[in-house]
């Protein structure tokens, strides 16, 4: 206990608070020491002992078998593709791994509770900044380092020094040059081009005008992307949406650039590019499912709600002689998220 | 001698010829850890890491990094035949075809989320025990560039499979890059080689999530503990627990057991449920297809908060100027939220440390209630992510309760900065108020449930007095004045710039205090009570006229 009170009092002067005194007692209350040590049954009593050593065999006997439970389950559980199988074979794998692992775990602690010494020990600290005697042992021996490489004495070793260890890692940087091409104009520029036909996504299939009925919503990919090398990079920024309502809930512009009421936008979300994939049919909303922009199909795909800032960019589209649908051209506009060359 | 006796001297002879084992032993073997439950939290973090190496390796033996394109055949039958990238075919085989796999991916994403859950409530534990004061500062920075890593360790690893789900996270994470200004456009053709997806990210990110970030959070988490052993364990305050000691059981074999045993528990505990309860299912998703996408998509909970963010960001945050576009309604959610967020959270140790004056080293934790700001603090901090959290699920909630997404984002976007004001000044009262009630806890004792009626009729309560060992809990702990009614050593010079703010700051702190009891105090409430039975004199303590309790206009005044 004295030892507690020397350590008391050392941390007492290393504080900072001005002490103010009053009428005789201390400032402070005295920590009063460790409480007396209250022992477990197992301490005085040798049957409880005795049961709680019973009791960590068992867990670890319970471990054993849910070992043997995992090779088991490996083995006997044979895949025969069925989603049963499966299931069976991870649920099996899985609780015997609890039981393997769990049981040894309780086990080990279970053990440490009850049966090694419980009774609380003291360890003494050292304060982590060295003494000042240390300290200035420190200083002296840098100072003798120092003054053996001169630094000081010659600023052009230490300047040049200095402009070499700053150059250095910047090539680093440069290495990661063929990591990938430079933007050029392919955030700006989609697959779609004038006379390109539209197809459905993804069954394929042109489509001809007349097919699309009132109110309803057609996913749709220019012809002949999924030849295109980088079929994912093109469909990430040609998917369009394909919409019939009446022409006259149309803007005009946005009437011109369709076919009696059909219209075609960019299904790539102005914010973050998500498909925007959900179309209310009754209000003409459609909404991001990733970040909830709205758009309104009557507005020309201006954004009514959510985080998003620019319109849908819209597809000019025309009918072939056939009836078929196709690009008039391409877009107009930058497809997808911002971009800082967007301007 | 026995054969074990001897064996064991043989194994220890040629450890300690050879590496020198005997100091080690002598020097660690017993050294004492302080319990607490608490103290585990750090541990269940650690050993899910831990579990994330062994299982991670395991994937890897089967898992294909490769975005080329391929046909799936394996036992799935729904994508038989399907055209999709070498990624997610091993992953379906992992899961479908190799005895084990989709226990151990379902293992791997389970301790993956506890990784992150367990890192954060780890942090908390820390922040509102004041753990982080010196000497561990930087073991507190180190704590928290793991946590940021951690959340970037699971993004790249539940990016890898491919799927639908995880590519339209990819996608969002692109259009982050993109929002960067200047060089957001050539980051995300470096980093994707070129447009979006391409072919490069999967074998990059792979590389990424098993060798860089693993590596740097495993040199991290070894100097972490490594800190934690020169500096010994923080313990709660308590009788015989000081600044220069730590009391607690040694580590062999006390905490061998114990903490060796806590790993198989966690472990078990995680294959419990990865055995019963499926994550990730991606063949439910389908592969990755830039043009389809489900509703209600979600990435895993811990990137919940920044998504959230971008959800209640009005579109006007996005402008154009000279030509330029700037994206601020994602660069603002999402890059600055992360910056901002590391650097106050870095910093914290010692904007506290300016607040206080103290440079002492602490040992001693503090009881949250001591500490009524930062708690306050703390609370705001959590209460701010969870509501950022609670928006990256609106439209779950919108479904779930049948109200317009419109009403919860307009709500949310208002109560993220309103909520988070309130729960600081609730938090700070609450810690107030448990302060005065250990002060008279302190200066009464504990209520008996005894009630009595004195000869003049009044009833009362008795109130039997505490033991010193009991009290001893409720008046050790330190309580800070602002530094424009009491001087502290080590404050700066008022007239400087760092002093007035650091004076702002501990006025900002300090203002608001109740102060622990007093042996003067305590001899003074029973001299007040002699000859009587104890009452409550809650007047006592709650009157301004108390110098010990109140503002510093008060004391003023």
């Amino acid at each position: 206990m004295s030892d507690i009170e020397r350590a008391e009092e050392a941390h007492g002067q290393a504080g900072t608070t001005l002490a103010k005194p009053a009428g005789g007692l201390p400032d402070r209350f005295e920590n009063p020491g460790l409480p007396p040590h209250q022992h477990r049954m197992g301490d005085t009593d040798p049957k409880a002992a005795k049961r709680a050593e019973r009791q960590v065999a068992i867990l670890l006997l319970l471990s054993m078998i849910g070992s043997i439970g995992i090779i088991v389950s490996i083995i006997a559980i044979k895949y025969d593709g069925s989603f049963d199988r499966i299931g069976l074979s991870t649920r099996a794998i899985g609780l015997s791994m609890f039981l393997s692992l769990f049981a040894l775990g309780v086990g080990a602690v279970h053990w440490a509770k009850t049966l090694m010494p419980d009774d609380e020990r003291i360890d003494y600290r050292h304060r982590q900044r060295g003494t000042e005697a240390e300290r200035a042992e420190a200083v002296a021996i840098l100072k003798e380092g120092a003054g053996e490489a001169a630094l000081g004495r010659r600023p052009l070793i230490r300047n040049t020094l200095v402009g070499a260890l700053a150059l250095f890692p910047i090539p680093a940087v440069f290495f990661f040059r063929d990591t990938g091409p430079l933007p050029g104009d392919d955030l700006s520029t989609t697959f779609w081009k004038a006379g390109d036909y539209l197809v459905k996504d993804p069954e394929g299939g042109r489509i001809r005008a007349a097919d699309v009925s009132l109110g309803s919503v057609v996913h749709v990919l220019p012809e002949g992307i999924e030849e295109e090398e980088d079929v994912l990079n093109q469909k990430a920024k040609a998917a369009v949406l394909l919409m019939r309502l009446e022409e006259n809930l149309l803007t005009e512009k946005s009437a011109d650039w369709g076919v009696d009421g059909t219209v075609a936008y960019s299904k790539i979300c102005t914010h973050m590019g998500c498909p925007v994939a959900l179309y209310e049919q009754q209000t003409h909303h459609l909404l991001c499912p990733c970040h909830q922009s709205t758009f309104d199909l009557t507005q020309d795909c201006k954004v009514i709600f959510g985080p998003a800032k620019r319109r849908l960019p819209q597809l000019p589209i025309e009918v072939d002689d056939e009836g078929y649908l196709r690009a008039s051209s391409g877009f107009h506009e930058a497809v997808g998220p911002s971009f800082w060359e967007r301007g | 001698m026995s054969t074990i006796d001897k064996v064991a001297g043989g194994v220890g002879n040629f450890a300690d010829d050879t590496v020198g084992a005997s100091k080690v032993v002598n020097g660690f073997a017993r050294k004492i850890f302080p319990d607490h439950w608490s103290f585990m939290l750090g541990e269940i973090t650690l050993y899910s890491f831990v579990i994330l190496l062994f299982t991670g390796t395991f994937l890897t033996f089967f898992y294909e990094p490769s975005a080329a394109e391929t046909t799936y055949v394996g036992n799935y039958a729904p994508l038989a035949g399907q055209h999709v990238s070498e990624a997610y075919a091993s992953s379906l085989r992992l899961s479908f075809d190799v005895r084990g796999g989709l226990i151990m991916r379902q293992v791997h994403h389970w301790a993956a989320l506890v990784f992150v859950a367990a890192t954060i409530v780890h942090m908390a534990r820390v922040f509102f025990t004041g753990a982080f004061r010196k000497p561990r500062e930087i073991n507190w920075v180190i704590g928290a560039i793991l946590a940021i890593l951690a959340v970037f360790e699971g993004f790249t690893g539940y990016s890898l499979p491919d799927d639908l789900l995880s590519g339209t996270g990819i996608r969002i994470a692109q259009a982050i890059i993109l929002a960067v200004p200047v060089v957001g456009s050539y980051i995300s053709f470096f980093l994707f080689g070129g447009e979006f997806p391409g072919q490069d990210f999967i074998p990059r990110f792979f590389t990424i999530h098993i060798l860089l970030l693993p590596a740097i959070m495993l040199a991290l988490i070894v100097v972490h503990l490594m800190l934690v052993v020169v500096h010994k364990h923080t313990q709660y305050p308590g009788p015989g627990r000081t600044e220069d000691n730590v009391v607690g059981f040694p580590l062999f074999p006390v905490y061998m057991a114990k903490a060796g045993g806590f790993f198989f528990i966690v472990f078990g505990v995680i294959a419990l449920i990865a055995g019963l309860v499926s994550i990730n299912p991606i063949w439910a998703y389908g592969a990755y297809d830039p043009s389809p996408v489900t509703a209600g998509s979600q990435p895993d909970w811990y990137m919940g908060w920044l998504d959230g963010a971008v959800r209640l960001m009005p579109g006007w945050f996005e402008f154009n100027l000279l030509g330029f576009t700037f994206s601020m309604n994602i660069f603002i959610p999402t890059t600055v939220v992360i910056l901002f967020t590391m650097g106050v959270l870095c910093l914290y140790p010692w904007i506290e440390q300016a607040a206080t004056g103290d440079r002492r080293e602490h040992h001693l934790l503090d009881r949250p209630r001591n500490q009524p700001t930062r708690t306050g603090l703390g609370v705001m901090a959590l209460t701010f992510y969870v509501l950022l959290w609670i928006s990256g699920g609106n439209d779950i909630i919108a479904h779930m309760m049948g109200l317009s997404i419109n009403d919860i984002t307009r709500f949310l976007r208002v109560a993220v900065f309103v909520l988070p004001a309130l729960a600081f000044v609730i938090t700070k009262r609450i810690c107030l108020g448990l302060q005065r009630k250990d002060r008279e806890k302190a200066l009464h004792g504990r209520e008996t449930g005894r009630i009595v009626r004195l000869p003049h009729g009044e009833f009362i309560e008795v109130h039997a007095p505490l033991t010193e060992v009991e009290r001893w809990t409720l008046v050790q702990h330190d309580s800070f004045r602002p530094m424009e009614i009491e001087d502290r050593l080590d404050a700066g010079n008022p007239s400087s710039l760092y002093g007035k703010v650091q004076r702002r700051l501990s006025k900002f702190y300090f203002e608001d205090r109740v102060e622990p009891v007093t042996p003067a105090e305590l001899a003074a409430s029973h001299h007040d009570h002699h000859g009587e039975v104890e009452g409550g004199h809650h007047d006592a303590v709650d009157a301004g006229n108390n110098p010990a309790i109140g503002t510093s206009q008060t004391l003023h005044g």
